[in-house]
């Protein structure tokens, strides 16, 4: 292309305005596309709170929630159990719940619960997502003489107490999560909704 | 050839067979590593080929798919074997691709001009994790969804508040379910095709510098009066014959695999993935296929730091993108590995032990004894260690090695 009595200045400042334009429009388009993969409404509708029935969990006993599709778990602690839970800070990498990402406020206490007798936990290990297993026996064997009781995550070796504390020296790296979860009544929780203090 | 003419007015046909077969000259000296460049092509036609008729029985749907596969498997004629030709040829895909990249290794074809071949090699390497990972999911096998889990898990942990939106994004959901399934396989389907134009790319640079050789020679240094390098021979009819025969000794290897041992022990598709995806229950022991798992076990060797685990994601993530700094991290002045000195022989042998072993222990429980004598848990720092000082001292021992000189012309 000839450049005689071409303004090469404007010439200039018009490429590279068109550049730039052209560019944020491309960046513009390209917001639908990206917000397209977020979880969509349906996917959030069946994040609602979920009722969990507790009236027929017996001592020692887990049920079994779905609640965001995550499982969610609800043990019903003995008294031992719960006496227990102490003896064991000093192997856990946070036993006083200090990380509050991990728990809402009215569960960063000794038992990380509501009511003592009742844990509930997302039972998702906070290390890689696995589902730990439930090992609710004192000292099997092969856990080890000083396993009061806690989760296994089969997957790297985590471990956690009935508390859903963190030992140290694992693969995790936090407690498991504490859902928002709130009583409506003695015998039914809502998982997914804050109540506050019970 | 008047036919020929009319094409070749309109599209370079006969030019580009000329100057990318007939007569584009490969050093004379290649051995039986040079097969698979050309072996892993073979597997990418297979993948697509084998994936295209699989999507026309798939049903990418969490209800349906595991179903959907077992259908395939049991129902249609021959869809076991299309079946097993694909999660058998992901296997392979991987072992000669693997095998390929050894061959770089030890004769320095990511050296100079070969530095962005390389690094398109290790693009595609990339790209093709990506797509294998993504391929794991659609069966809605036990092990798809929980490796899946662990895997996009893996982006939660990066700090500052982006894990956990950057995971739900990935997985367009809370945990892995339909979402994810449905757009693992149109990215699944879509990759393949992402590759063939890498491996177009990949070609297209290796055509412009030229093949290495075992000895690490340029050819193009020594010219007869033609312009011809007098130690390159056509690679149409040699090197496309020579190919054809290496295609037919794998495939020997490949239809046994096929027809005798499709899961190969557990190891080509795993045994937990016989049963339907369930999200309230983790399998005992879980791993990933044993093509991802050094990095795996390197992933597992990292403590978490801080109250996080993204240390360990960062060093596995690390220990792959190493390979694009290779070129620069060889200061040694001569390429192939004949006329390099022992220290990095040496290195480069333990570094492909190393590489087993990581595999190795990517695949067994961290718990493991391994020989009965010592902890899964504690070999994998120490190899996951040495790993990396393959990379970060290589600019040290490949300067103080004691090399051979290098002949003019290439060795037989």
């Amino acid at each position: 292309m000839s450049s005689e009595g071409v303004d090469l200045k404007k010439r200039r400042f018009l490429t590279a305005t068109t550049a730039v334009v052209g560019a944020v429009g491309a960046g513009f388009a390209v917001v639908p596309f990206l917000a397209n993969w977020n979880p969509s409404e349906r996917a959030k509708a069946a994040g609602a709170p979920e009722e969990a029935d507790i009236s027929g969990l017996e001592e020692g006993g887990l049920l079994r929630v779905k609640w965001r599709g995550k499982v969610c778990w609800v043990v019903h602690r003995s008294q031992q159990m719960i006496d227990d839970l102490p003896s064991l800070n000093d192997r856990l990498a946070d036993p006083d719940s200090a990380v509050d990402t991990q728990q809402p406020a009215y569960c960063q206490n000794p038992t990380r619960a509501i009511k003592e007798k009742y844990f509930v936990a997302v039972g998702i290990c906070t290390h890689l997502g696995c589902s730990p297993t439930y090992r609710p026996e004192v000292a099997p064997a092969d856990m080890g003489p000083d396993w009061k009781g806690g989760f296994y995550c089969p997957c790297h070796g985590s471990k956690f107490d009935l508390a859903g504390r963190v030992y140290s020296g694992v693969p995790a790296p936090t407690n498991l999560v504490i859902p928002p979860h709130s009583y409506i009544s003695d015998d039914v929780i809502l998982i997914g909704v804050d109540g506050g203090a019970a | 050839m008047s036919f020929m003419n009319w094409i070749d007015e309109r599209f370079p046909a006969t030019k580009v067979w000329n100057e990318h077969l007939a007569q584009y000259y490969a050093p004379k000296n290649f051995n039986s590593w040079y097969f698979f460049g050309s072996l892993a092509l073979l597997m990418l036609v297979n993948q697509i080929v084998t994936g295209v008729w699989l999507a026309m029985a798939y049903k990418p749907d969490a209800d349906l798919a595991f179903a959907s596969v077992e259908y395939i498997m049991r129902d249609m004629d021959y869809g076991w074997l299309i079946r097993y030709m694909h999660s058998t040829g992901a296997s392979f895909f991987f072992i000669v691709v693997y095998l390929h990249m050894f061959r770089g290794l030890m004769y320095g074809s990511y050296r100079q001009p070969r530095e962005l071949l390389w690094i398109i090699g290790v693009i595609i390497y990339l790209v093709m994790m990506a797509t294998a990972f993504m391929g794991y999911l659609l069966p809605w096998g036990q092990m798809s969804y929980w490796g899946a889990q662990v895997i996009v898990n893996l982006f939660a942990a990066v700090p500052f508040g982006i894990g956990e939106p950057l995971s739900e994004w990935i997985r367009g959901d809370y945990v892995i379910s339909d979402a994810t399934l449905n757009r693992f396989f149109a990215l699944h389907f879509l990759l393949p095709f992402v590759l063939a134009a890498l491996v177009f790319i990949h070609i297209v640079a290796l055509h412009k510098v030229g093949s290495n050789n075992p000895d690490g020679i340029e050819i193009k240094k020594n010219k007869d009066e033609n312009g011809i390098p007098k130690d390159g021979i056509p690679f149409h009819p040699y090197y496309t014959v020579k190919d054809i025969f290496g295609v037919g000794v794998f495939l020997i290897f490949f239809a046994a695999v096929i027809f005798f041992a499709p899961e190969m022990g557990g190891y080509f598709i795993e045994a937990p993935n016989f049963e339907p995806a369930n999200p309230l229950k983790t399998p005992e022991h879980i791993a990933p296929v044993w093509y991802f798992t050094p990095f795996y076990a390197m992933l597992r060797a990292v403590p978490p730091m801080f109250g996080s685990q993204f240390p360990g994601v960062i060093v596995m993530f690390a220990s792959i993108l190493l390979f694009f700094f290779l070129p620069w991290l060889d200061r040694s002045p001569v390429k192939s590995i004949r006329y390099k000195g022992p220290l990095f022989k040496w290195a480069l042998a333990i570094f492909a032990v190393t590489f087993i072993v990581l595999g190795y222990l990517g695949v067994v429980a961290s718990t493991h004894m391994v020989l009965g004598l010592v902890e899964a848990s504690i070999l994998a720092p120490i190899f996951t260690v040495i790993y990396f000082l393959f990379f970060l001292l290589m600019p040290i021992y490949s300067k103080l090695d004691k090399t051979k000189p290098v002949p003019e012309r290439v060795t037989q």
